[in-house]
């Protein structure tokens, strides 16, 4: 098995005596890393000397499955890698196979790509401060957010029938319109959204224990960040500006104006300021979005030309052809024609920079859909962050991070 | 972040055909500017690159183009970069053809510390070795796993005697004991 | 001999002291319900169905009220519940610690995943965690709705007040 793999080399301390170093390893069943990450640490007292982070045990073969599947199959397949915001993996596959084929999504589609997106980016960071906020000790915070995302999630399941994994979001626009209801409670949480992140930080903010734990640790500087990769509000917290919905921007990010929060530092708390700060944002742009919605009524919400499945008719064939096995029949699903080539599309989802590259070789099967998450790239930052730190800092240091392992094994 | 000379991406494009003709294979525009490159020239051209405000690696891959009918590539595998300039808001991706019968890649991880764990997981998906990388080993699949599953000849599943030993243990003393 | 004269046969080479079952049945209540009040479930959330794990922990769709508690340990815990996908390269980690929880002890599979694979057939996805650990309840969804993992307790609940002789020092 993996754990063979450590080789342990002594030191020489003086003439007659070695000294070992201590090897922990830790998970991948832990109860505070988030999913099954195995971190095997090499220890000095209680100070981290090194850090070997072991990913893959959750990886499921995402990519060689979507060399097997359609081009719509793949967006379902999409909603379980950064399972706590799905919209955000079903936009960017969206927008790839959209470069792909040439199609422009009408704009009352873009809105309400915007608004579930800048929902599933407030779920997240809610979840997100549960769990920080857990792992460090502060419990109680735990069961605000999730009263607060329980809210989220039926709204969600409103809009689309499902709480968690939506597949709203589809080649060419969206899968169905907001109901009245929805558009209600929606409205009615953007009122009272921002007094709720006054509770939480009302919690933590200046609480004397929060702050020892998180400020100075993991201080990074701005060029170290760009070099290890990190993108979102990681990056953001040390200073540099870079957020794709500012500098490529896609859907409707063009029409609302939002602030990008950016912090000083670099520590732990500036990424938590951070983040609170994106969630009041995320509010901001909702509520401007809801007020755009009725200019747009009644126009369509998926392309002219879209693929797509719930549109039978165009898609299948005028006269099915007999089936070659007796008892079965063509239901014409495979008739569509993909330009061949290659599209690059990348977004702003809660955790960092999550990009497609997807590669067609002119069937209705992508050739190659590769993947490139945040979470993955923040993982292989820890060893570089968590030198010379405690390991209760580690498990801070792995909460800023917001990793899901979904997202990083794929 | 300081505020670099800006030259634009025509004139930058224009001195890199002028400094390394025979590296670049191929120069297309479109949705993103696409840059094939030799494996020979590959880090001068990104060192080069690196300095002109290229700093952001978004992404490092690796590509199977076994029996690909619609075109006719050059060598099997292909490695794609894709690299962004903060300051200057542009997106370049840069290409390198690598041979299947001498599989490997000059290794990054000089220039951009996130290039590590990238190529580490296109060695385990594709077998395509880096020369100058640190540590590579397997990272998404267990360390003594056989194959390289993105390849495009590996199965989608696996049958019974291709079974990776520990989990086929696992299961024969499972089913024993019950 | 006398143990053929003293003693009746219930099932192939179970013998019983006629009477037994009116002594066994009150003490089998009293465990079953012990047990059924207080499951402590492991927390093993591996994929997104541990997302819904927790929301049925948070305050919306209590499980405390139900006596479950989640331990971080094994040796604490008697119920593993098994949410998300599982790895070949996870599964000896799951089977390790499965052998380390001690008697009486469960399994709910939750999740499509979990049951079967879900829809992840590759090549280093396990087709189902029955594969290797025997299950008692399968929870199908995708992920399923915290009411279905409330209601996959019950279920385990009135499966554990079925049962019989699971005590002394002559349990199976």
């Amino acid at each position: 098995m993996s754990s063979s793999l450590i080789e342990v080399r002594p030191k020489r301390v003086n003439s007659d005596q070695y000294e070992e170093p201590f090897y922990l390893n830790l998970g991948p069943q832990h109860p505070s890393t988030h999913g099954v990450l195995r971190l095997v640490l090499e220890l000095d007292g209680e100070t981290i000397v090194g850090c070997d982070p072991r990913i893959g045990y959750l990886h499921r073969g995402v990519e060689k499955l979507a060399e097997n599947l359609n081009y719509n199959q793949t967006i379902v397949l999409s909603d379980r890698l950064d399972y706590i915001a799905s919209a955000a993996n079903n936009t960017v596959f969206c927008l790839a196979f959209e470069k792909l084929f040439g199609l422009k999504v009408p704009r009352r589609a873009r809105l309400l790509r915007t608004i579930v997106n800048e929902m599933a980016r407030i779920s997240s960071h809610l979840l997100w401060l549960a769990t920080h906020a857990l792992d460090i000790g502060a419990m109680t915070v735990f069961l605000y957010c999730f009263r607060e995302r329980e809210r989220l999630l039926n709204i969600f399941e409103e809009i689309c029938g499902a709480r968690l994994t939506h597949s709203y979001v589809r080649v060419g626009g969206v899968r169905q319109d907001f109901t009245q209801e929805a558009i209600e409670s929606l409205k009615k949480f953007t009122e009272e959204f921002p007094q709720l992140i006054l509770e939480y930080e009302t919690l933590i903010d200046v609480n004397r224990i929060w702050l020892e734990r998180t400020k100075g640790i993991a201080v990074v500087s701005a060029e170290e960040a760009i070099n290890l990769g990190l993108t979102g509000p990681v990056l953001r917290g040390s200073g540099v500006p870079y957020d794709v919905r500012k500098f490529r921007p896609y859907d409707a990010y063009d029409e609302v104006e939002f602030e990008v929060p950016v912090g000083e530092r670099g520590d732990v708390y500036d990424r938590y300021r951070v983040r609170m700060m994106e969630m009041r944002q995320s509010n901001r742009i909702i509520k401007q979005c809801l007020e755009k919605l009725p200019e747009t009524e009644g126009e369509p919400i998926i392309a002219e030309d879209a693929p797509d499945l719930l549109i039978p008719e165009r898609m299948r064939e005028p006269e099915p052809k007999p089936h070659p096995k007796k008892g079965f029949i063509f239901t014409g699903r495979e008739v569509f024609p993909v330009p061949p080539g290659e599209a690059f599309a990348s977004i702003e989802s809660p955790k960092g920079e999550l990009a497609v590259y997807v590669v067609s070789d002119g069937t209705n099967k992508p050739w190659r859909l590769r993947i490139r998450t945040p979470s993955f790239v923040h993982i292989s930052a820890i060893p570089s962050l968590a030198k010379g730190h405690l390991i209760a800092d580690l498990i801070a240091i792995i909460g800023t991070l917001d990793v899901v392992l979904g997202d990083c094994d794929r | 972040m300081g505020i670099l000379e800006k030259i634009d991406m025509e004139t930058l494009l224009k001195n890199l055909k002028e400094k390394f003709p025979r590296y670049i294979l191929d120069l297309r525009e479109g949705d993103t500017t696409t840059l094939t490159v030799k494996r020979e020239g590959f880090l001068e051209i990104m060192q080069f690159l690196k300095g002109e405000g290229f700093n952001h690696l978004i992404d490092l891959c690796g590509v199977d183009y076994l029996n690909y009918k619609l075109e006719a590539k050059p060598e099997r595998f292909e490695v794609v970069y894709h690299l962004y300039s903060i300051s200057r808001k542009e997106l370049l991706r840069v290409k390198v053809p690598i041979p299947e019968k001498d599989c490997w890649q000059y290794s990054l991880t000089s220039l951009w510390k996130t290039a590590n764990w990238f190529e580490r997981e296109c060695y385990d998906m594709f077998g395509i070795v880096f020369k100058g990388h640190p540590d590579l080993r397997r990272i998404l699949m267990p360390e003594d796993w056989e194959g390289f599953p993105l390849r495009k000849d590996y199965p989608l599943q696996l049958e019974e005697e291709r079974e990776w030993k520990v989990y086929r243990e696992l299961k024969t003393k499972a089913r024993g004991a019950r | 001999m006398g143990v053929e004269k003293s003693t009746i046969e219930i099932a192939p080479s179970v013998r019983q002291i006629p009477g037994t079952p009116a002594f066994i049945t009150p003490i089998d209540k009293i465990f079953n319900w012990a047990r059924a009040s207080s499951i402590w479930p492991m927390t093993f959330g591996l994929a997104c169905c541990a997302i819904e794990m927790m929301a049925t922990g948070a305050s919306h769709f209590d499980l405390d009220r139900f006596g479950i508690i989640f331990r971080a340990s094994p040796r604490q815990a008697d119920c593993l519940i098994v949410a998300g996908t599982v790895t070949k390269k996870m599964a000896p980690m799951i089977k390790r610690v499965y052998e380390q929880m001690a008697e009486p002890k469960y399994v709910i599979a939750m999740g499509s995943c979990a049951c079967s694979g879900g829809i992840f057939r590759t090549y280093s996805t396990v087709q189902g965690v029955d594969e290797f650990l025997p299950v008692d309840i399968y929870l199908p969804g995708c992920p399923p709705r915290p009411e279905a993992l409330i209601y996959a307790l019950l279920q385990l609940q009135e499966k554990m007040k079925r049962e019989t002789g699971r005590w002394g020092f002559w349990r199976k």
